[in-house]
């Protein structure tokens, strides 16, 4: 395990590390990039870039300074903020995110599963039907019209919540945005739930459990369930790597004040180098998660081996 | 879509008449007549034609211009007055011309992008697939390292540094979309390679043209046209978030996306002009997902 582990680690590094050259390098490469001046820059921002950035040394030592940086956690300065550096504009930004897609995931691994469970074992019944149906839109329709839709009826007609915006954590201003979450999470993994219940349903062990005449609650739960929520598990790493995806539009949406909606601003900004710093924490983000799926996976099913 | 039930019959009988010399049926004439029968996908079908020869031929019937201003009905609802069909937006353009034209973007750039990741697809997963060994390691090594990217950000900062040309927009979508493709056809390439029937075809003396091109490249072509159905949607979808995102197509050219980016804005107000291009991009993408799910059936009954 540890030796798996450990090369698992190490394997994510060239895919890092080439996802930050690219990026940096794009931002180079570009005729009237970032660091011309043919743009108004305030002198305290030029400040900043210039210490940031090293722009008196050649390219590659400025990529190895960069590099150095980022090692030490800098994500570099904002090129319209001129107070504020990268790092404090996420150190704002995460928490919001964090909160609404983290908030939205667990809550929907309890409904998936749950929708799932039923929807397998009652088929064609109204609450298979449900999650078929909760699947099948979540599929199709994009999120950014499921949102404005939940704003018309919930907020506008209805009147009930906000129509976006945030404050302090309040509970009311997260309803709708970890609604809309929730919903496109529930509707893969109800789907994922029900088939993989209904296959393990159909295997031998669950047979020899029920020829023992165990009570069919005692044989999903005991039984099932367990090796039903293998595919389940491994959703969880794509669907956290998709809430950072659609957080920029969800966020866009609800106008909420999370690291979407910062990465949005920055590309219509064109503020190159906060974009960039973001990208490369969402990149690094990613990868980690991606590392952290595959040793649970490894970790859950006894049949890989390592 | 095939039940187990009808397919086990559809078998039966196909076994039956094959002892009765039946005629000969090749895959393509099977794979229509099992797609002829799923409803949903006709249906699809139907629609979506309708649906882009209106985008195609509408702006010209219709008596007015996407971009022209009608100063007597601003963000006036639908309605028979001055023919404004759906309505008009906040700056009083003709709504059903603006989605029709929207809607011709939208689906270029679908087709487009489809088109160019598909080719490149092919391309790198059939050199990988015939290629092997070292060659096909690296190239796949690349495809896992694009498949770990979260590719909206990326697109984000080409279309950040790059700019937002209309060509622009389709090579960002094409650059993120081709691993799919390129993956699928890798595998197929390389288990068609070993398959039984290329094997006897070969001891039977068959040229290694006939063999390509009468075993493998009609069985890579099931996959190719599968996934090519499930990559349009895809892309279309991609298209309008980088556009509802303001960072896509920009006016005054317009498409699906802008149009909701649009409405949302006004729809405390004037919610038709966010309901009509929502609900446009929603059945156009319903009907590619529908005939996805056709095109599986019919090609790869084994799937299901």
């Amino acid at each position: 395990m540890w030796s798996y582990t450990l090369r698992r680690v190490l394997a994510t590094l060239p895919t890092m590390l080439a996802v930050i050259s690219v990026c940096y390098f794009l931002l180079h490469a570009t005729p009237g990039g970032p660091f011309d001046s043919e743009r108004q820059v305030s002198a305290a921002v030029l400040a900043n870039l210039q210490a940031k950035y090293h722009l008196d040394l050649p390219l590659w030592q400025q990529y190895l300074l960069y590099l150095q940086s980022l090692l030490h956690g800098d994500l570099g300065a904002s090129f319209r903020y001129a107070d504020w550096s990268v790092n404090d504009l996420v150190a704002n930004a995460l928490p919001v995110s964090a909160a609404i897609g983290g908030g939205s995931l667990i809550l929907s691994m309890f409904i998936g599963v749950g929708l799932g469970i039923v929807a397998a074992l009652r088929q064609n019944s109204l609450a298979d039907h449900f999650v078929m149906l909760i699947g099948n839109v979540g599929s199709a329709v994009p999120s950014f019209i499921i949102g404005p839709v939940l704003i018309i009826v919930f907020a506008i007609l209805l009147k009930w919540l906000p129509a976006g915006g945030w404050h302090d954590f309040e509970l009311r201003f997260m309803v709708l945005p970890m609604a809309l979450l929730t919903f496109i999470n529930v509707s893969v993994i109800g789907r994922v739930m029900r088939g993989s219940l209904i296959e393990v349903m159909h295997s031998n062990f669950i047979r020899t459990a029920r020829a023992k005449g165990l009570p069919t609650r005692v044989v999903v739960l005991r039984h099932a369930l367990k090796p039903a929520l293998l595919p389940v598990v491994s959703l969880i790493g794509p669907l956290a790597i998709s809430s950072i995806t659609s957080a920029l539009v969800t966020e866009t949406v609800f106008s909420l004040p999370g690291l979407g909606k910062l990465i949005v601003n920055g590309a219509g900004n064109r503020d190159y180098t906060l974009v960039l710093g973001l990208v490369v924490l969402v990149a690094v983000l990613t990868v980690a998660l991606n590392l952290l799926v595959d040793l649970a996976y490894a970790w859950l099913d006894p049949k890989i081996r390592y | 879509m095939l039940s187990a039930q009808e397919f086990n019959k559809l078998t039966a009988r196909v076994t039956q008449s094959g002892s009765a010399a039946a005629k000969p049926r090749s895959l393509w004439s099977d794979a229509r007549r099992r797609f002829m029968r799923n409803k949903a996908a006709i249906v699809s079908l139907c629609l979506l034609f309708v649906i882009a020869l209106a985008c195609i031929v509408g702006p010209w019937v219709l008596p007015h211009a996407f971009d022209s201003a009608d100063w007597d009905a601003m963000s006036m609802g639908p309605s028979l007055k001055n023919a404004h069909f759906w309505g008009t937006d906040e700056a009083g353009r003709d709504l059903l011309v603006r989605c029709l034209i929207g809607g011709r973007i939208s689906l270029t750039v679908g087709l487009l992008a489809t088109l160019a990741s598909v080719s490149l697809g092919i391309a790198w997963g059939a050199t990988a697939g015939f290629l092997g060994g070292k060659v096909d390691a690296v190239m796949m090594r690349i495809v896992d390292m694009m498949y770990a990217i979260p590719y909206l950000l990326i697109a984000i900062l080409l279309v950040t540094i790059l700019g937002r040309e209309f060509y622009l927009v389709v090579i960002t979508i094409t650059v993120f979309s081709w691993m799919d493709m390129a993956r699928v056809v890798r595998g197929q390439t390389l288990s068609l390679r070993s398959m039984e029937y290329v094997e006897a075809a070969r001891a039977m003396g068959v040229s290694t043209t006939r063999i390509i091109f009468g075993h493998i490249v009609p069985n890579l072509l099931g996959v190719v046209v599968i996934y090519t159905t499930v990559t349009v949607p895809g892309v279309i979808l991609t298209e309008s978030v980088l556009s509802f995102l303001g960072l896509g197509i920009q006016e005054p050219m317009t498409s699906w996306g802008v149009l909701i980016q649009d409405g949302a804005k006004v729809m405390e107000v004037s919610p038709w002009i966010l309901l009509f291009p929502a609900a446009l991009l929603s059945v156009t993408l319903y009907c590619f997902n529908f005939i996805g799910d056709g095109m599986r059936d019919a090609l790869d009954p084994k799937e299901r």
